[in-house]
């Protein structure tokens, strides 16, 4: 199979995933593979699983007593639910940005600092501000902000406070970062921004991106995922499933019949 | 005569009740058998009646009932002033209470001609002010109940004027527990004042002496400002405050982080109740568990150890009292640990901070605020915190830092002087001004406290 060939430039590929929350099952036997350098979308109706998903890449539902996970999640070939495998190590790897924007009551540089400080990334106080000033320039904040680095993070706008999100998850040098409807809590302009921040980070980073604005997802992915009540229900290249779904859901759902 | 007008109160309740109904069942029969319209619901115009009838009912009562007696006295006052102008004030007392004893048939000290003719006219006085207790709350309610009955049409706006009455009675009831406490400051201001006149206005000796004995030379009727010094009593205060802090800070906080953020769902459910129960014990329990169980013990550890320990300690004293605070630091600073948003510590798993590193550098600083004002506030009770320390900790003034000695607090000696031999009035002067002390010092926690926490809302909100 072609999927077999293309195997080796995967990042994360995932088989037969199913997430149980106590009795009810959440996601069925889903099948993705999460190109490197590129980014991937994950679409669907309120509730059809996708950011439940999301958060099985980096094991953000262990956290969640009643959230089982079975199947097979692999970031680079290695299964990441090994026993082996240390969540903490992993979500150092695996940065995420969630839905609504959370900086740390820290100041500006305390809460870009705080993730290579805990993983001990720097040996310097000036390599540290190196790090925090190159995470700050790629989240496209650097220029807002370099004046007023020791203010708290709280103190700026939605948009902003997202950016900075973005910031604190990169200075932690992670290859793939998971974002949960980034910019569902954003207004149209400070939208515009981080999608244009998106499709610049994809040079360095594989990014997984829940969304629900179809829109979004046309104008920033290179492939969508549709999900609906649990199933993966088609994959693929973004153009394909916008222009010529194969599955009828899929086709309801991006011309607004279901949602 | 006397048992009616007693009763009075109870028969003004039943007659609101009475024109309750009767309101209600005219404002059904206006309504014509269609409720919508009138602008009122029935029970309205009931609540309006009954409010008119048991208000003016009660307050024609209360009225009577104050000034009706005190002008019976007075008038039988002045008229035994007349009629032997040269008896003094506290004679004439004892004249008119004679007369009340013949008039109800018990003995009198001494029955004279005089107080034959005022026993006459008090029964007859106060038969009237009886009748009258009766009969004109009777004749004013009712009337106020018909002056409504005859208002209720679809139209009359029940609704409204019987919400502004409640309203009203609502302000009166929020305006007499602040009059309380402005009266009770002012009482502590008044008193506070006085003493310190006692002492010829060296507020210093008060403030920075290091000798309390306050009572000491009030039987030569002055009192002395050397001996008014109230440091010793700082410090005792301080010292078993700063001992139960020690205790209640670190427990009460770690047990706050393990409630909420390791106990399980389950663990939880039962644990903080039962820590809540902690605070539930009433605090003379503590007291004698701390001066029969604990204070001997720590004598009998010292002295193993070969340090003398007084059987009384600051110690004793201080550790029962943080373990009395445990539950109130804990369970408030669990509320606030609870309020700092999942999404900070998911933020912060996120980017591959284990459990401790979250806890302590996401968790607790967001935090902090609610973790001071429950500290302080936990201060201020351990400021004013009486039975422990009256039990515990010692009552003679002695000024050290040496936890193994007694000490007294300023609330210990407080409770000595108004329950000590001295008169209330002498021993009142150092009392109030502790007291005073004492408010201003929780006051000021208080406050601080309060200010901070409002700070930390509008940050999460």
């Amino acid at each position: 199979m072609a999927q077999e060939v293309s195997e080796k430039q995967m990042k994360i590929t995932a088989r037969g995933v199913d997430v149980f929350y106590g009795e009810a099952q959440a996601i069925k036997q889903v099948d993705v593979d999460i190109e490197d350098h590129a980014v991937t979308a994950f679409i669907g109706p309120s509730g059809c699983g996708k950011s439940t998903f999301l958060r099985c890449l980096n094991r953000m539902n262990d956290t969640i007593d009643i959230c089982r996970v079975t199947g097979d999640i692999r970031l680079d070939g290695n299964d990441i639910y090994d026993p082996n495998i240390d969540p903490v190590q992993l979500r150092a790897q695996v940065g995420m940005v969630f839905q609504k924007p959370n900086p740390f009551p820290k100041s500006i540089y305390d809460n870009v600092a705080y993730g290579p400080r805990i993983h001990g990334l720097t040996a310097s106080k000036s390599e540290l501000d190196g790090l925090v000033e190159w995470a700050l320039t790629r989240a496209g904040l650097w220029n807002e902000v370099k004046d007023r680095l020791d203010k708290p993070g709280t103190g700026l706008s939605g948009g902003q406070q997202q950016r900075l999100c973005i910031a604190r998850a990169i200075a932690v040098q992670p290859t793939v970062i998971l974002m949960d409807e980034p910019c569902s809590a954003l207004d149209p302009i400070a939208t515009a921004t981080i999608e244009e921040l998106i499709d610049e980070l994809r040079t360095k980073f594989s990014i997984v991106i829940v969304t629900h604005s179809m829109q979004q997802a046309a104008r920033v992915s290179q492939k969508t995922a549709f999900f609906h009540l649990g199933d993966l229900v088609e994959f693929g290249d973004t153009n394909d499933i916008f222009t010529s779904p194969r599955d009828e859901r899929t086709q309801n759902y991006i011309t607004g019949r279901i949602g | 005569m006397l048992g009616l007008s007693n009763l009075m109160p109870i028969i003004i309740l039943g007659l609101s009740c009475a024109f309750f109904v009767m309101a209600r069942s005219k404002a059904t029969a206006v309504s014509n058998g269609i409720p919508s319209s009138l602008h009122s619901r029935p029970n309205y115009h009931g609540t309006l009646s009954f409010l008119w009838v048991l208000l003016l009912g009660i307050a024609t009562y209360l009225i009577l009932l104050i000034f009706g007696s005190w002008f019976v006295t007075g008038s039988l006052l002045s008229q035994i002033k007349a009629a032997n102008p040269s008896l003094a004030d506290i004679q004439a007392q004892l004249v008119l209470s004679d007369a009340k004893a013949i008039s109800e048939g018990r003995a009198a000290s001494s029955v004279d001609d005089l107080r034959e003719t005022i026993a006459g006219d008090y029964s007859s006085l106060s038969n009237l002010h009886n009748w009258s207790m009766v009969l004109i709350p009777l004749a004013l309610s009712i009337l106020g109940g018909l002056f409504q009955f005859t208002r209720i049409t679809t139209e009359w706006r029940a609704r409204n004027k019987s919400e502004r009455i409640i309203s009203s009675f609502l302000f009166v009831c929020a305006a007499i527990a602040v009059l309380t406490t402005i009266g009770i400051v002012l009482s502590l201001i008044f008193e506070t004042m006085n003493f310190f006149s006692n002492i010829g206005w060296r507020v210093d000796k008060y403030i920075f002496g290091t000798e309390w004995s306050p009572l000491a030379g009030v039987h030569s009727g002055t009192m002395d400002p050397d001996r008014v010094g109230a440091i010793p009593l700082f410090v005792g205060t301080m010292l078993i405050t700063l001992i139960a802090m020690i205790v209640a800070v670190p427990i009460g906080l770690m047990a706050a982080i393990y409630l909420s953020d390791f106990a399980s769902a389950h663990v939880r459910a039962w644990a903080k109740p039962m820590l809540e129960i902690l605070a539930g014990i009433p605090t003379v329990v503590y007291g004698f568990f701390a001066a029969i169980t604990l204070a001997p013990a720590i004598r009998g550890w010292g002295e193993a150890i070969g340090l003398s320990v007084a059987s009384e300690s600051a110690l004793a004293a201080g550790v029962v009292m943080g373990i009395m605070i445990i539950p109130f630091i804990s369970s408030l600073s669990d509320d606030v640990i609870n309020a700092v948003p999942q999404s900070l510590r998911d933020g912060s798993y996120g980017l591959g901070a284990t459990k401790a590193e979250t806890i302590r550098q996401v968790v607790l600083p967001a935090a902090l605020p609610g973790i001071v004002s429950a500290v302080l506030l936990g201060v201020s009770r351990a400021v004013g915190e009486t039975m422990i320390v009256v039990m515990a900790a010692g009552q003679g003034a002695n000024l050290t830092v040496n936890p193994l000695e007694a000490v007294t607090t300023v609330t210990v000696q407080i409770v000595m002087l108004i329950t000590g031999d001295t008169e209330a009035e002498t021993a009142a002067g150092p009392a109030f001004t502790l007291g005073f002390t004492l408010f201003c010092v929780t006051l000021l926690l208080n406050i601080v406290a309060l200010r901070i926490v409002r700070k930390y809302r509008e940050a999460y909100d």
